[in-house]
């Protein structure tokens, strides 16, 4: 939207530019940190706790992949330590860097510039939401040092009610608390796009990252509940005995698995549709053309958002549900490859004919479109039931998350760092760097987790700590690549720190990218706009010589 | 090095189909993942920045492409949705020949029983080419029944049965694994099945250490109906008495007292005698007292299968009721 300001420019005014106060150098106390209601300064709050979170996650990863470098358990002293491993793994991963990752970070950055609005609706609401996600992630790491739990991210119940002698409990009441965090966030970022949005911002002007991350709100707000409740009646059976869900107290084990996955099927959308936002930013930008079919766009992220309450019952089919339940949940889940689909096919034909630019953050948007066609297009073999039977809880339901997970959501979050890295930090990233960090993680990533799919076509069951010996030619090829996948990981976290003294400053706009965000100097000042923006035309305007114009 | 297969054995009529139903599903993600990456790669070559390529007529808007690509996925979603459907009918409906064997999971072992009597831990003998139906239950937590070369899982839950059914279609042994996560040595609930000629089958099935002295599941359940006094209360010479006879119950219907005072037909299946057996109360015969005490942790999950195998024996139930 360059262009589409009414002057006057940020520093028309008395102040010579390079004095701008921005928004980090504001106020240097630890206090001013702790006690920030700035959205941007919650976003680095975010950020810093987030990777600290991934990298813990990372470390027990790496130990479980050199555990299964062969078939007999030998670097982890027993089954049990390996159990607590694969379930801490996955509930920092998902619960503690994901779920948060593109909304808490980038959102909470973003949204306020991206709408001209001077902060979100509710500021200390906001900082209190960050707070909850300390205290539920302090908890969680609590436990995780005095004795760990081993039920696996999901809980199952009767298992987790009644018989892990791990601290389900306090990992529960955790998760519980991450909840609120996630919920109040969501419920923010609604209000702040329906009423904060700056004059001519209409929503047909909205930028597609603002609707992917409103969209995700809605879930956040409508999905977690459940989980809270889940939770709770878990610890209810576990802790008083009354019968939910195991059937020697009367209870139903099935019913935990329709309540978990009730909200924790849409979560993974929490997971995925942040980074179609995301992409749809960084694939116009270095395009240079309008991003293609937005009316589609984000009718395609609301459809996504809405069918992922309809399909919780895919991740049941051998449990025990009846047939025709899972005949339903089935086709419904094969409909959401239609909006996945328009997704894909907008973002090449947005490619189509463009001026396209290599830089890193579209390098990580192209792996982002390749390795989430495949995630995806998995998922439509998981969702198609006589193929399920087979690979449902084995490595291939593995391969298939993570595609979507670390192939898709990591690398959509590492882009987006890197294409508002100059705004949020001020400082350019060092581009050579950048680009081999990108091609390191996704050669890394695909060493280690496509032998995954083969490994679960050929029956390996997931959660082994020992498993037969002709599975081990690929759990090695597994562990060579994530080998390699930590170094690509490892670099970003130097050179992105580094960058704060050693790289040149960044100008307002580095990349010649439409939106609010660009038009305020980098970083932004603590109340991001001079003057209040007015909007005058849609988003995405790089290409004024194009044929039937809108 | 390269020698490891793609493909887990096929040995059961099942493995065949999924295995097609995957090969359409490849092609298809292959199809795709090509044309994705490919566009990837040559527009960004060819369009590279800069580059001659030629740009003109470009749009950012085309309801026809995008009715295109929602129809074109539309359809490719429904035949994968109709294939795979077809397939998993099959997989999900035993035929009626299917002879039945018991399975009770338990944290960390599979225990097996053949209908005549023998039983087995973390093994399963089962004849090349007869259809098998294996009737599971948990004596805990959640397992899952899986055996990779047959494509066939599904989960075993305590409190209810569950069943799964394969025809074996080539000898030899294979992996048996626990798929569902149940605690500690969840990586050691493996067993193996064997498949074997049907003549093998038939002396294996006389053979084994208690040879000797083996009493089909019947007849075992027999004794335990005795044990248990249910034969106090439920002759077996097919007259009531204070309870309802059990003669020609299975597989007919039982005619069930509903709050109302109305009486209504349920189908006395496997499903109903267990409930049967552990929660009497649940579903009042009509014309009998509330009495019968609950069996409830008392009778372990092996016997059960034993108790409904020797009522099985007592006659099959008519449709219409007694
Ligand atoms: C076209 C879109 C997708 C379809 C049709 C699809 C389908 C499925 C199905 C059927 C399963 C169950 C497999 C099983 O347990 O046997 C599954 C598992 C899973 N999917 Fe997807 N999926 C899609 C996209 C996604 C996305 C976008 C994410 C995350 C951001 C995701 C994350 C997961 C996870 C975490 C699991 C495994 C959960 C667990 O058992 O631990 N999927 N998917
Ligand atoms: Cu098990």
């Amino acid at each position: 939207m360059s262009g589409t300001l009414v002057e006057p420019h940020a520093h028309s005014g008395h102040r010579p530019p390079e004095e701008v106060e921005n928004y980090i150098a504001a106020e240097h106390s630890v206090r001013s940190w702790l006690l920030t209601v700035d959205h941007k300064r919650i976003g680095i709050l975010y950020m810093v706790s987030i990777t600290l979170f991934f990298f813990i996650g990372g470390v027990m990863a790496t130990l479980i992949r050199l555990e299964l470098m062969t078939p007999k358990g030998d670097i982890l002293k027993s089954a049990d330590e390996y159990n607590r491993l694969f379930t801490q793994h996955g509930i920092v991963m998902i619960f503690f860097f994901l779920i948060p990752s593109i909304p808490a970070v980038l959102g909470n950055f973003l949204i306020p510039l991206q709408i001209g609005a001077r902060d979100l609706a509710f500021p200390k609401l906001n900082l209190l939401s960050w707070y909850i996600f300390i205290i539920g992630g302090a908890i969680s790491l609590g436990v995780m040092v005095t004795g760990g739990v081993d039920t696996g991210w999901t809980f199952y119940t009767p298992f987790s009610s009644m018989y892990s002698n791990t601290n389900v409990i306090a990992t529960a009441i955790g998760v519980f608390i991450v909840g609120f965090s996630s919920i109040l966030t969501g419920l923010n970022f609604i209000v702040t796009i329906h009423t904060m949005r700056c004059p001519g911002m209409t929503w047909g002007r909205l930028p597609l990252f603002c609707w992917a991350t409103y969209a995700t709100s809605l879930v956040q707000v409508l999905g977690t509940p459940v989980l809270a409740i889940t939770i709770a009646l878990l610890g209810l059976e576990r802790l008083l005995h009354v019968g939910i869900f195991d059937p020697k107290l009367g209870g139903d084990p099935v019913l935990f698995q329709h309540m978990f996955w009730f909200y924790s099927h849409p979560a993974v959308y929490i997971m995925v549709l942040p980074s179609f936002g995301v992409l749809n930013e960084i694939i116009p930008c270095f395009s240079r053309r309008p991003i293609f079919g937005y009316k589609f766009m984000a009718g395609a992220i609301l459809a996504i958002s809405m069918l992922g309450f309809l399909v919780w019952g895919h991740h049941m089919f051998v449990s025990g549900q009846s047939m025709y339940a899972g005949m339903i949940f089935a086709i419904l889940s094969l409909l959401v490859g239609i909006p996945s689909g328009i997704k894909v096919f907008n973002w090449t034909a947005t490619m189509y004919k463009g001026q396209i630019i290599g830089k890193t953050p579209m390098l990580y948007a192209l792996g982002f479109v390749g390795l989430f066609t495949i995630g995806g297009l998995t998922g439509l073999m998981l969702a198609s039931l006589a193929i399920d039977v087979h690979v449902h809880d084995t490595y291939f339901v593995v391969a298939h998350f993570h595609y979507i997970m670390v192939g898709g959501a990591t690398m959509a979050y590492l882009g987006g760092l890197h294409f508002w890295w100059p705004k949020i930090s001020g400082r350019m990233y060092p581009e050579f760097w950048g680009k081999v960090a990108a091609m390191i993680i996704f050669v890394g990533f695909n060493l280690t987790f496509f032998p995954q799919f083969l490994l679960g076509y050929l029956g390996m069951p997931r959660r082994y700590y020992e498993y037969r010996p002709e599975f081990q030619i690929l759990h090695v090829m597994s562990t060579a690549g994530s080998s390699i996948l930590a170094v690509g990981f490892a670099m970003p976290l130097v050179y992105l720190i580094l960058s704060l003294w050693y790289s040149p400053k960044a100008p307002a706009n580095p990349w010649g990218a439409t939106g609010l965000e660009w038009t305020t100097p980098s970083p932004p000042p603590p109340y991001n706009f001079e003057t209040t923006p007015i909007v005058t035309e849609g988003p995405y305007q790089y290409d004024h010589d194009e044929v039937a114009h809108a | 090095m390269w020698n490891f297969p793609f493909l887990p054995d096929q040995a059961s009529e099942q493995a065949n189909q999924v295995d097609g139903v995957m090969y359409v599903l490849l092609a298809v993600t292959a199809f795709f993942t090509v044309l994705i990456a490919g566009q990837v790669i040559f527009f960004g070559i060819k369009y590279r920045a800069g580059s001659k390529a030629n740009r003109s007529g470009r749009k950012s808007t085309s309801h026809n492409l995008e009715a295109f690509w929602i129809g074109s996925t539309f359809i490719i979603c429904v035949v994968m949705y109709i294939i795979s459907t077809h397939v998993f009918f099959q997989m999900y409906n035993p035929p009626a020949d299917a002879s039945e064997i018991y399975v009770v999971a338990k944290r960390w072992m599979w225990y097996l029983q053949h209908p005549e009597g023998r039983r087995e831990q973390d093994e399963l003998h089962v004849p090349l080419g007869k259809a098998i139906k294996l009737v599971m239950t948990s004596q805990d937590v959640i397992h899952s029944f899986y055996v990779p070369a047959f494509r066939v899982k599904q989960d075993v839950l305590p409190g209810r049965t569950t069943a799964l059914w394969f025809r074996p279609t080539k000898a030899g042994a294979y992996n048996l694994f626990c798929a569902e996560y149940c605690g500690s040595d969840h990586s050691r609930m493996i067993g193996t099945v064997y498949v074997m000629e049907p003549s093998d089958y038939e002396r294996w099935l006389t053979g084994g250490p208690e040879s000797g002295g083996r009493v089909s599941m019947a007849s075992a359940g027999e004794q335990l109906f005795q044990k248990n006094h249910c034969s106090d209360c439920h002759s077996p010479a097919g007259q009531p008495n204070r309870g309802p006879t059990l003669v020609g119950l299975h597989g007919g219907n039982a005619p069930i007292q509903q709050k109302g005072g109305s009486v209504s037909m349920v189908k006395a299946d496997d499903a109903y005698i267990r409930e049967s057996i552990l929660d009497p109360r649940a579903k009042l015969v009509a014309g009998f007292e509330p009495i019968m005490p609950s069996f409830k942790d008392q009778i372990s999950e092996q016997d059960l299968f034993q108790i409904i195998a020797y009522i099985k024996s007592l006659g099959k139930g008519q449709e219409g009721g007694r």
